[in-house]
């Protein structure tokens, strides 16, 4: 059975309907990617997944557990871990506080936290910044820092949003390989993302969102070859 | 890179406490403060210095007290005069009308108190900034209002405390010393508490509520929860703080204990000395006195008001330009000293490089 | 209670809740263009009882000829007041937000106090001193041309804002500033514009009130916590909600201090206050 299950979720807010009668799912320890031209509900969707917005129509599963219509904080105690287009790091904070906030949803012992936002840090290939006051981070490392941090609270499904936009090549790459390590923990992602030469080559499978609905679905090369969604990309050049 | 760049430093890097600071002249340096502090009575025998000590010192308490939900959680509550005041009624009334012992009498205006701002919290919370501040403001009022026209309470004419019932069961002596004491004690145990907090994961959870309270939330943080402990704790210190003044003054009225303005000024002190920083308000609560009584001392007598004016002025210079405070300044400087020591470090590698 | 004294109370509150209003628009536009809530805007309307005071007491002009001049000296002010102190703190932290404005609020009131004393003022003969009878009920001549005053004002904001170029660049900017800047709307420029519009607007509230009303330095205190229920209520940035809003409010604060006391006529509007903030916080015709 799948971990998630996305089951005719529409979203309509204030006359607009960013999200349209949208289905799909997510295997445990699967890379889901959800791509689309600009405009399309990706975040939306991710908003209703995480619990920021609930569904207008339609539900949302995680295993035997409804997670539409919980709040965010009670969608991160479900296993959903997010970050978000805007890395909202805590600039207060070091990069290892940062993580930590997220370690105590599972322990509340400062000392434990802080080894766990150490592993963590080191997964992430951020170790050597832990002390640093996040705000002074540079944007890719305040990405991995939030993916860091998101996965302290031990998500089993870890949401992306946009993880990969604005990064030269070479963090594109630290960036894949971060996901990858990540599936290998077990974790399913699913990843919102305009890079497609980052998430093409590493996702198990591919949704593709256009005006709101779910216009592909499949593996990667069979999205790439779909004339729907050619079309789609080519429209919104 | 010039020395500009690496000076640069956001005022939210300078408002994070110092997680490391574990050094034992730091501890060495406290524990002579605390020892200076407690011989001030000693020291100091003028009855009107030794009350302006108390007075910074019942200052710092209420500015750490703030401090709790508005410098660290973020919650910036502009009616904290309501639990001052509700401190000093509820333990006045319950010594004097119920024969309760002061101290008793001070932790029940605590819990009162305490509760009170569970009510309020569950109403305002989902308030976000300027909304909140507005709804605290509003409910202060209203407590001023009712207290006002509560003739229970005394109405606008107030409460006195008897004079003649004096020791420490009744908190009352004619001597300072004995309330400088008090007060101390109250600042330590307050600054021990934020301590504790800002040391435990609820320090970290304020932190976060503050800076990203999406963010807080996607991290299975209940915003809501979290801010009414800070404001919970915040307020039990606050109250108590109102009651030590009812002891001290012997006489509390709606314009002496629910005055809007001592809302504005708990919070200043914070400001000045530093949001979100531990010795921060007991800083700001120095120099807040020092320039009150300077002031007064120097243009007040005129009765033109000139003491304000200076007042408000530096309340606005220090809000646009100087928002970290004294603590803020501080660190500011320290960072760009060690900057400038690196830089110099580096330019000297360089020059070896070279000549090489 | 016979219904005369109904329509007495009530078209007191009515009369009162379009000053409220006025003072409201002020600060709704503020709050709408810049999301910085004004705490120093009772010292607008200070400012303008006082400009119109010191014309009539010195040159013996009526505060109703005087009006436009005063409406200009507030319109000056919000803008320069926005240009030096202001424009710093547009992305500062809400702390520091509140505290300037704070800050300013004492700043002002100690300045008039300094330099005006402390005591009351009042403008004893205006061409619109008297009272008048109307359907039966007694009103003051200045509270009627006060309460006319408000709506022809709150009518012009709205026609500016509807229908002239500069106004429409207000509301662009007010609804999404990036956007608006992107149009080639100079954001500096519509925040200065609103700044000076709402003092002016507490200003000429001011110098309505000036015929009637008690002219001392705290006087905006009266003021500033009742135009922020009535921004409340009527929707943050708009500016027909603040005139429907004001009237409400000020037939609740008349009313209600007559059925319960006139000395809890602040808890009565502070309640409805706290009511909408927790049931309705986007007021009658809010935009968030």
């Amino acid at each position: 059975m799948s971990l998630l299950r996305v089951e005719s979720v529409s979203k309509r807010f204030g006359g607009i309907t960013a999200n349209q009668d949208v289905s799909f799912e997510v295997g445990a320890g699967k890379i889901v990617g959800l791509i689309g031209p600009n405009g399309a509900g990706k975040t939306t969707m991710f908003n209703c997944i995480a619990g920021y917005a609930p569904p207008t129509t339609g539900e949302i599963w995680m295993n035997d557990i409804k997670v539409s219509g919980m709040s965010p904080e009670q969608c991160a105690r479900a296993g959903i871990g997010r970050t978000f287009q805007v890395a909202r790091t805590f600039t207060s904070m070091t990069a290892l506080e940062n993580v930590m906030v997220g370690a105590f949803l599972i322990n509340k012992n400062v000392g434990d936290a802080r080894q766990s936002a150490a592993r963590l840090l080191s997964f992430v290939n951020l170790g050597q910044f832990r002390d640093k006051p996040a705000g002074s981070m540079t944007i890719s490392e305040q990405r991995r820092l939030a993916v860091a941090r998101a996965l302290a609270v031990k998500p089993r499904l870890l949401l992306m949003d946009e993880v990969m936009a604005g990064l030269n090549p070479t963090e594109v790459r630290e960036t894949v390989d971060v996901v990858l390590k990540i599936r290998e923990e077990g974790i399913s992602c699913l990843i919102v993302e305009h890079v497609l030469e980052g998430i093409m080559p590493i996702a198990d499978a591919i949704v593709v969102l256009d005006y709101g609905k779910k216009i592909a679905e499949g593996s990667p090369e069979q999205v790439s070859r779909d004339p729907k969604v050619i079309a789609a990309y080519l429209g919104d050049e | 890179m010039n020395i500009q760049d690496k000076t640069v430093i956001s005022a939210h890097e300078l408002l994070a406490p110092d997680s490391h600071g574990n050094s034992s002249v730091k501890y060495i340096l406290l524990a002579l403060c605390v020892l200076a502090a407690l011989l001030v009575p000693v020291v100091v025998k003028d009855p009107s210095h030794q009350n302006l000590a108390i007075l910074i010192l019942m200052a710092a308490q209420l500015g750490v007290a703030w401090n709790i939900v508005g410098g660290y959680a973020g919650q910036v509550s502009l009616g904290h005069v309501a639990f001052y005041g509700l401190g000093a009624y509820t333990s006045t009334l319950l010594l004097t009308q119920w024969g309760f012992n002061a101290w008793v009498a001070m932790l029940c205006g605590g819990l009162l108190s305490a509760a009170i701002s569970l009510i309020i919290g569950w109403s305002c919370f989902r308030l976000n900034g300027h909304y909140f501040g507005m709804a605290t403001i509003a409910v202060a009022e209203i407590i001023q209002i009712i207290f006002t026209n509560w003739e229970y309470a005394g109405a606008a004419v107030g409460l006195t405390l008897p004079m003649d019932q004096q020791g420490w069961g009744s908190m009352i002596f004619t001597d300072k010393a004995p309330y400088y004491y008090i007060a101390l004690g109250l600042l330590l145990v307050t600054l021990a508490v934020n301590y504790w907090i800002e040391h435990s994961y609820l320090g970290y959870y304020f932190r976060a509520i503050k800076d990203e309270p999406d963010a807080a939330r996607s991290l299975g943080i209940n915003l809501s929860r979290y801010k009414q402990i800070a404001f919970a704790v915040s307020s039990f210190f606050t109250a108590i703080g109102g009651s030590l003044y009812a002891q001290k003054e012997l006489y509390i009225d709606p314009g002496s204990v629910l005055h809007t303005g001592l809302s504005i000024k708990m919070a200043l002190v914070s400001i000045l000395g530093g949001v979100g920083t531990l010795l921060g308000p007991v800083i700001g609560a120095g120099v807040l006195t020092f320039i009150e009584e300077g002031t007064r001392a120097l243009f007040g007598g005129s009765g033109r008001g000139t003491d304000l004016v200076i007042y408000a002025a530096l309340i606005v210079v220090i809000a646009v330009y100087y928002p970290t405070g004294v603590m803020g300044w501080i660190k500011q400087f320290f960072a760009r000293r060690k900057a400038v020591k690196a830089q110099k470090e580096q330019d000297v590698q360089e020059a070896k490089r070279e000549a090489a | 209670m016979s219904l005369e004294i109904i329509i007495q109370t009530l078209a007191s509150g009515i009369l009162i809740g379009l000053i409220y209003a006025l003072v409201a628009i002020g600060l709704t536009l503020i709050f709408g263009v810049m999301d910085i809530v004004n705490f120093s805007h009772g010292e607008f309307l200070m400012f303008g009882m006082y400009s119109s005071f010191w014309m009539y007491s010195l040159f013996a002009l009526d505060p109703m000829f005087t009006l436009p001049l005063t409406a200009l000296f507030l319109f000056a002010l919000g803008t320069m007041l926005y240009k030096l102190i202001i424009k710093k703190i547009t992305n500062a932290p809400m702390l520091s937000q509140i505290f300037t404005t704070f800050g300013l609020m004492m700043l002002f009131r100690g300045l008039a106090q300094f330099f005006w004393k402390p005591d009351f003022r009042t403008v004893d003969h205006s061409i619109v001193s008297g009272a008048v009878q109307v359907f039966g009920i007694q009103v003051g001549m200045p509270q009627v041309t006060a309460g006319v005053g408000a709506i022809l004002v709150t009518m012009g904001i709205y026609l500016f804002l509807t229908k002239t170029r500069a106004g429409a660049a207000l509301e662009a900017t007010a609804a999404d500033k990036e956007a608006a800047q992107l149009m080639g709307i100079d954001s500096q420029k519509m925040f200065a514009m609103a700044w000076g519009i709402g003092a002016a607007c507490a200003g000429v509230a001011g110098a309505l009130l000036s015929t009637f009303f008690p002219i001392f330095p705290e006087v905006g205190a009266n003021f500033i916590l009742i135009a922020f229920v009535v921004v409340n209520l009527g929707g943050f940035g708009s500016v027909i909600g603040a005139l429907f809003a004001g009237i409400i409010v000020g037939v609740i604060e008349v009313m209600g201090g007559f059925l319960i006391g006139p000395q809890y006529k602040l808890a009565l509007v502070l309640g409805l206050f706290l009511a909408v903030l927790m049931f309705r916080p986007q007021g009658l015709m809010g935009k968030q």
